[in-house]
């Protein structure tokens, strides 16, 4: 099978996921307690204004006609208007997208720039003193909540030092960067923990392998020993559970966008969540199911690349 | 030219100890031998006797593992005093290694053009284009069909005995002098045994390289060894010229072994196995590691370990008895 092939089939794979994703949120939306259109007017309005409402919103329909409305709505990029903000949700979620993008992917790259190479000097040192240290100083970003790390990092480097800003987005690339370090680094410490251990245990794993064996009886430099022979391996499987962890990281951000005053989809996410602003948590999860998923496939072609048994059986 | 008596390698003394939760582990313990060019030497011995630890200990990949003492000599040189990045220049160019299992010796995720070129790369001065050529060469030479377009195919799209004949080639790159080869037999099937063992003899005398060839299987030996060293728990017990040590073992170890080969048997007859077990080796006898099983030992076994001590013939054994045993087989 060539890789394009693969590519194909990966990204069929993804229709049935979203038609369930859809049906998901369909229904949990309707499950949530409270009326939307009592959240919607404000409290003095009368039982045939909420009808009103109802009726505007297709509350009234059956079931089945709502959900096949939402499906047509949806595929023709129509998700509704928001109640809280009062403006198309796609055109909400358009706008926030890129805050929630930059974030992760800064949090992805500073979790493997923390993990990889520590990964590497823990398992070199296995059982060393260096090894323990790692380990346990990772122990602690586990164990910690993420939402306490936040606090921490703005107390001090936001607050009290004064590095970074305590809150927003920035307006140039460079901004972003300064104003998403502490939340990409609170996130980060987490992740990172994650995979240090994983990539740590792979390399140890891998080190034992009989073709780094052979690949050193072939008098191979240790440079490329470790970066050919040993790192590929070991990533195979540290790859999956990164993939797995920006799944959890995305879902992260309703607290990370919070504490730090970020304007992402997680805040929004929150925000909508308090207003029972249906159409936009409809959307925002919607929005959070195709970049997970977009996650997914891009770590099986990652996979695909690194692994010819995948890409070639 | 080099005289065939004198020796390419030289182990002396070799001690390969691990430690484990407290514990110490003699996997190998003080063996010396010769290797002369262009032999064959065959280290025999069962699972655990120390034959594999024995080949990497003397070239350098014991050692992340465990501690290694005594001394190997290569072009008198210490292999042993050397840095990995020393040895880097040994391995590969002038001594190579096989494996016992190619399913899992070749890195499933490189080309074998790559792994074989990689080799060439660290050892030769050949551009890209030649060290391609020169991989095409080799896998041609090893008897894999078609192979310049196999040269960007990856492991799992060989057959086992297809993956050894690859190992072989990238061991082969650099034109060894001297080739360990590690059981690379034992995990084929006994047809394939067999070209594997013709193709290893028939390389070793072309390109005029020496072989040490550990394996379990007398008949192997037999069939491939100029000379055989066998090994009893960590130690070398007897060490000869093949056709002395398989028709006139000197110790009861290796007449045991010898008679568990099920040769010229009439149907339904018990197979001949050695009696008990090869001792842990966290806990080695005080006398000769072998006076547990063997029906000969006295009191002397038990306390003293016999040295490795030659007979003649170029035949040495580390046994208190060995004239008794040559009595025992020519009767």
């Amino acid at each position: 099978m060539s890789s394009l092939s693969y590519l194909v089939s990966r990204l069929l794979q993804i229709i049935p996921t979203f038609l369930l994703v859809m049906v998901v949120i369909f229904l949990l939306v309707r499950m949530l307690p409270g009326d939307p259109a009592i959240a919607m007017a404000d409290a003095k309005a009368t039982e045939a204004q909420l009808e009103l409402i109802r009726q505007k919103l297709g509350l009234n329909e059956p079931l089945v006609m709502q959900f096949f409305y939402f499906v047509k709505n949806t595929l023709s990029g129509d998700m509704g208007t928001s109640i809280l903000l009062k403006a198309p949700v796609l055109e909400v979620i358009i706008e926030r997208i890129p805050v929630t993008a930059f974030l992760t992917l800064y949090a992805v790259c500073l979790s493997i720039l923390i993990a990889g190479p520590l990964a590497f000097v823990a398992a070199l040192n296995k059982n060393g003193g260096l090894d323990i240290a790692i380990r346990s100083g990772f122990q602690v970003g586990l164990s910690t909540p993420v939402f306490y790390i936040g606090l921490l990092l703005l107390t001090f480097l936001a607050a009290s030092l004064r590095l970074f800003p305590v809150g927003g987005y920035g307006t140039t690339f460079l901004q972003h960067l300064h104003h998403l370090m502490l939340p990409a680094l609170t996130v980060a410490l987490y992740t990172s923990a994650i995979i240090m251990r994983n990539l740590r245990s792979a390399v140890i794993e891998v080190l034992d392998a009989d073709y780094v064996q052979f690949a050193r009886s072939k008098g191979l430099s240790r440079s490329v020993i470790l970066g050919r022979h040993v790192l590929r391996n070991a990533m195979i499987s540290t790859v999956t559970l990164l993939g797995l962890s920006i799944g959890n990281l995305m879902s992260g951000t309703l607290v990370t966008e919070t504490v730090f005053a970020v304007p992402g989809l997680g805040r929004l996410m929150l925000e909508a969540i308090f207003a029972r602003d249906y159409p936009l948590i409809q959307g925002l999860t919607l929005t959070f199911a195709v970049m997970v998923s977009l996650v997914f496939l891009f770590t099986d072609m990652v996979q695909a690349w690194l692994d010819p048994r995948l890409r070639l059986s | 030219m080099t005289n065939q008596n004198e020796s390419l390698l030289q182990v002396r003394d070799l001690t390969t100890t691990f430690h484990s939760k407290g514990r110490v582990l003699r996997a190998v313990d003080g063996i010396s031998f010769d290797v002369r060019a262009g032999e064959v030497l065959g280290l025999v011995g069962e699972s655990g006797s120390g034959k594999s630890i024995s080949l990497r200990s003397i070239i350098g990949l014991a050692r992340d593992y465990g501690t290694v003492e005594g001394n190997v000599y290569w072009k008198g040189e210490d292999l042993l005093t050397q840095t990995d990045k020393q040895l880097q220049c040994v391995r590969g160019s002038q001594i190579s290694m096989i494996f016992q299992e190619p399913m899992t010796s070749l890195n499933p995720l490189l080309t074998v053009g790559l792994q074989i070129e990689e080799n060439l790369k660290a050892h030769t001065d050949l551009d890209r284009r030649a060290r391609k050529a020169r991989a095409i060469e080799l896998l041609d030479m090893v008897g894999i069909p078609s192979a310049s377009s196999r040269l960007k195919d990856f492991p799992h799209q060989f057959s086992g005995g297809m993956r050894q004949r690859v190992m072989i080639a990238i061991a082969l790159a650099s034109n060894p002098e001297l080739l360990l080869a590690d059981e690379p037999t034992t995990a084929l099937d006994v047809t394939i045994q067999d070209q594997i063992l013709q193709l290893l003899l028939s390389l070793a005398k072309d390109l005029n390289m020496a072989i040490v060839l550990v394996t379990h299987d007398l008949g192997v030996v037999a069939q491939t060894c100029d000379r055989v060293a066998v090994m009893y728990a960590g130690r070398l017990v007897e060490t000869g010229s093949v056709r002395d040590v398989l028709k006139r073992p000197q110790h009861p170890y290796t007449l045991g072994l010898l008679k568990s080969v099920p040769e010229n048997m009439p149907p339904r007859t018990p197979l001949y196995s050695v009696p008990g077990t090869p001792p842990a080796l966290d806990a080695l006898p005080k006398g000769c590691a072998f006076a547990p099983r063997c029906h000969k030992a006295e009191d002397v076994c038990l306390g003293t370990k016999p040295p490795l001590s030659v007979l003649g013939d170029g035949i040495s054994s580390a046994c208190h008895f060995t004239a008794d045993i040559r009595e025992e087989v020519l009767a």
